[in-house]
């Protein structure tokens, strides 16, 4: 079965882990990919609530919410960028 | 010109004497070197001594091609002749160095602003987090809103912070 591969670093990676699977869906958009983690309840609900500043990407370039995900991409959540 | 990588992320520091020779190195057509220097704080909000340590995570992969990304802007947009971009990740103190940006052109303008340019690039699109130490524990620093304007101020909306 083809799935997404989700990554989480900083703070989302204190709490969730560096990593999981995800099920592929035709049309799925990055947004809706966070609603459906976040309907997982629990601290998913808790780090990827819509309250809170998140930035994603898609196969490793900056991408907002509205992107669709591709079967077999890498989706990475994390907090806003503090380098430099 | 020099063939080293361009984007280095890396766990040791940095000599800022050896970078500058090897990016200026055989290239008769520089006549201006910038490079900005990043370091680590020991203070927040005033406070000196406040911040024991820092550490910096990023995205392997990612976050080099984010920068490389960088670097093409900025050679579409100025006319330089090299760029080099160092960021440590992992434990640092205060004082340490955190990151180096070196740009070479032929004349001073170019370098000045291509060096901030890639700067103000960095802080707000490229996947590194840092976290620091304070007596009251380790926290997450947030992302600074005046980092977005800054890099609106070469066209670009950045909304990291926002």
């Amino acid at each position: 079965m083809s799935s997404i591969r989700l990554r989480y670093f900083a703070s989302l990676r204190e709490a969730l882990g560096p990593g999981e699977d995800a099920p592929f869906t035709p049309g799925l958009t990055l947004g809706q990919l966070r609603d459906q983690m976040i309907a997982r309840g629990g601290r998913h609900a808790e780090v990827l609530a819509r309250g809170r500043a998140l930035r994603c990407a898609l196969n490793q370039q900056m991408a907002d919410e509205a992107s669709p995900v591709p079967e077999g991409a890498e989706v990475a959540f994390f907090p806003p960028v503090t380098g430099g | 010109m020099a063939d080293t990588p361009r984007v280095r992320i890396q766990v040791d520091d940095f000599d800022l004497s050896a970078e500058v020779a090897a990016l200026r190195r055989g290239d008769g057509g520089v006549g201006a070197v910038c490079a900005f220097v990043g370091t680590v704080r020991d203070r927040t909000a005033g406070q000196p001594g406040a911040i024991s340590a820092m550490e910096l995570e990023h995205y392997p992969g990612m976050t080099e091609r984010a920068i490389e990304a960088m670097i093409d802007e900025a050679h579409r947009r100025f006319d330089l002749r090299g760029a080099r971009v160092i960021h440590r990740v992992g434990l640092l103190q205060p004082l340490d160095q955190i990151v180096l940006v070196v740009v070479t052109s032929a004349h001073r303008g170019e370098s000045f602003k291509g060096c901030e340019f890639l700067m103000d690039y960095l802080k707000t699109q490229a996947p590194f987090w840092k976290k620091e130490t304070t007596p009251d524990g380790a926290r997450w620093v947030d992302a600074r809103v005046a980092d977005d304007e800054a890099l609106a101020r070469w066209g670009f909306a950045a909304s990291n912070a926002g």
